[in-house]
């Protein structure tokens, strides 16, 4: 035969060629972007990115800054508020809309929409929603319960239990369709298997059907916990981090440190601790999901 | 009080669309009742109303001489393995055996004392501790069968469950399930569309059309004497071949051919003249030697042959209508040969030509 194997390099050239402007994106822009961060959050930089190292200086300032700390705070209970009440509602909401019922397409649509608008509106209705002068508080006042008060946005206790339920209203609707496109998914004999048995529904979906759905879980878990991390348009439309800095979250102290602040620096040592949490969360779950994964049936 | 599972004047409606229609059906202790029909006919869901997976709209179902129309499933005496296994995947397979039985809160060694007589009669054994993704099809199937069987009841419900495995398995699990019938002696009631599964297990079969029994009776009488034309011609592969005419004075005319109705045990009364259906089945005739003892006689020529390696089905033309013969696998014919037919008219089966109904 005068025919040589072909070199591997260029076999699917064309699908190789098409790869290359996404490679070379990842590779500059997230892994560059994200080195270059790095490397200069151990600089004194301020308006402008300069190479005069100071150590460590720029974590130290930032751990004994108060409002990065109630940003950490927020975001842990904003964080884990949302993740438990977004599974539990999207959940409960799927499965009642699983019974068969009627206008299962209006309802799902209706509860899907906030989903479609932007964080920046959802957090001005919500502003005005939870606005003392003319929002739930001064209706259910006007019904004659003069004494009613609801305004989590001016207590600076309880303000990001305000932005919670903004952010409630907004993901449920995503998690609900995918918890239904799951539900969906699961053999009708399984059910009826399970009622043979005598096993009660509720016990059904907690060891039958919700095991049965794991893929869908971790995709939306994936999801709502991406929006958790990068919360930021929402605060700003909502709360603009007040009042003071009751609501402020990590996103919001790395754009101010960068951009308001000319503190580049700061910013850059912000993010980077952002980068290491959100490192050490998902690096150990990827090892358990995927690292055993040939063993897997 | 014999029967096991009686239903009493069962409708089913969904909508306006009428699934089963006044259905009653008595089925005896031990008795293995196979429910046949072709897709859409109702007799899975005949088997999920006895199951109380379906509400029915009016009648009754009574097991065991309880009326458990308004029942749970679970509440009713029974077990049930599906087509699709049904097995819960996260469970191994001795989870999936003890689910309901643990959910029932029954004593631990009551639980693995049922576990081990069920995995042994279904020799599961070494399997106990896998997970259904780890099993294969005729494996998961067996795990299935064992979950009905440890709930320790009196009747047994099959909804197509070899359909989903490969003809070998199909053909090795039905031989199973006939010996576990034998030996737990359990009322059993079983869905499929398989003439062949429904042939070999059942003491008797129902076959379904349209959400009605057409006919209920043993093998033997269902193919031997199917009571109208739908019947005859669903049982029975190759199916039976069908003659149009008419009886005249006594006789069968079609084309030039004439068959004279002595041997024939009409079902009622004699018979009557008038447009008729003859439909006699391809193993039914003779060919060869024999064919001097048939009353009738015919000569056709071959037009197609189908060796399968045990027969040689034969296709042809008998007044006018396309005719299948069955012939021995070694007997020795070729294309466009004249073959010499023998017909018993008292193997035939005459079918009005309006009503279909045996005559």
């Amino acid at each position: 035969m005068a025919s040589e194997r072909p070199n591997q390099l260029f076999r699917n050239g064309s699908a190789k060629i098409a790869a290359i402007p996404m490679i070379v994106t990842a590779l500059f822009v997230f892994v560059g972007g994200t080195v270059w961060t790095v490397v200069y959050s151990f600089t004194k930089s301020g308006l402008l990115p300069r190479l005069n190292w100071v150590g460590l200086d720029q974590y130290e300032r930032l751990w004994a800054t108060r409002k990065w700390l109630v940003a950490i705070e927020n975001l842990v209970i904003y964080g884990f508020c949302m993740l438990v009440l977004v599974f539990v509602i999207g959940f409960v909401l799927a499965a009642l809309l699983d019974q068969k019922i009627r206008f299962e397409n209006t309802v799902r649509t209706i509860i899907l929409y906030p989903y479609a608008l932007s964080f920046v509106v959802t957090g001005l209705v919500w502003q005005w929603i939870l606005n003392p002068e003319f929002g739930v508080e001064s209706i259910v006042r006007g019904w004659g319960w003069e004494s009613f008060s609801f305004d989590p946005l001016y207590n600076a206790d309880i303000a990001i239990y305000g932005v919670l339920i903004a952010g409630l209203w907004q993901g449920s609707g995503l998690v609900m369709v995918l918890m239904l496109a799951g539900l969906r998914g699961i053999d009708q004999e399984v059910w009826k298997a399970a009622r043979v048995d005598g096993i009660p529904t509720w016990k059904t979906y907690i060891f039958i059907v919700i095991p049965m759905m794991r893929p869908v879980f971790i995709t939306t878990l994936v999801l709502v916990v991406t929006g958790i991390v990068k919360l930021y348009d929402l605060i700003v439309a909502q709360t603009g981090g007040g009042p003071g800095i009751a609501t402020e979250v990590p996103a919001k102290y790395v754009y101010d440190m960068m951009f308001q602040a000319n503190n580049l620096g700061q910013g850059f040592a912000a993010s980077t601790m952002m980068l290491v949490t959100v490192a050490l969360i998902v690096i150990p779950w990827a090892i358990l999901e995927f690292g055993g994964s040939k063993n897997r049936g | 009080m014999n029967n096991s599972v009686e239903i009493k004047n069962l409708d089913l409606q969904f909508g306006a669309v009428k699934v089963l229609q006044d259905l009653n059906l008595d089925i005896g202790k031990g008795e293995f009742l196979v429910l046949l029909g072709s897709s859409g006919c109702g007799k899975s869901t005949l088997l999920n109303c006895i199951a109380g997976l379906l509400d029915v709209t009016a009648g009754q179902i009574h097991i065991n001489g309880t009326n458990v129309t308004w029942a749970e499933p679970s509440e009713r005496g029974i077990g049930m393995v599906f087509q699709s296994y049904a097995l819960y995947p996260q469970m191994t397979v001795e989870g999936n055996l003890s689910f309901g039985l643990k959910n029932a809160k029954l004593p631990k060694a009551e639980i693995a004392q049922r576990i081990k007589h069920a995995s042994e009669i279904l020799q599961i054994e070494p399997l106990l501790k896998r997970k259904p993704a780890a099993l294969s099809g005729g494996q998961r199937q067996r795990v299935a069968i064992g979950r009905a069987l440890v709930r320790d009841v009196d009747v047994f419900l099959f909804d197509e469950p070899l359909s989903n495995l490969d003809a070998k398995l199909r053909a090795d699990l039905r031989v199973e399930i006939k010996r576990l019938h034998q030996r737990l002696e359990n009322t059993m009631i079983y869905v499929t569309h398989d003439q062949i599964e429904a042939m070999t297990l059942a003491d008797r079969i129902a076959i379904m059309r349209g959400g009605q029994i057409m006919q209920l009776g043993t093998p033997d009488d269902i193919y031997g004497r199917p009571v109208n034309k739908y019947v005859a011609g669903f049982i029975g592969s190759p199916s039976m071949n069908f003659l149009d005419g008419t009886i005249q004075n006594g006789a069968f005319k079609a084309g030039d051919l004439t068959v004279p109705l002595a041997g024939y045990d009409f079902a009622s009364g004699g018979a009557v003249d008038g447009p008729t259906t003859l439909g006699i089945r391809p193993e039914h005739v003779t060919t060869g030697q024999l064919v001097s003892d048939a009353p009738i006689q015919v000569d056709v020529i071959v037009e197609l042959i189908e060796p399968t390696g045990s027969d040689k089905l034969i296709d042809c033309q008998v007044a006018g209508h396309h005719f299948r013969v069955r012939m021995e696998g070694q007997a020795s014919v070729s294309v466009g040969q004249t073959l010499r037919l023998g017909i018993d008219p008292a193997r035939a089966s005459l079918f009005d030509a309006a009503t279909e109904e045996r005559l």
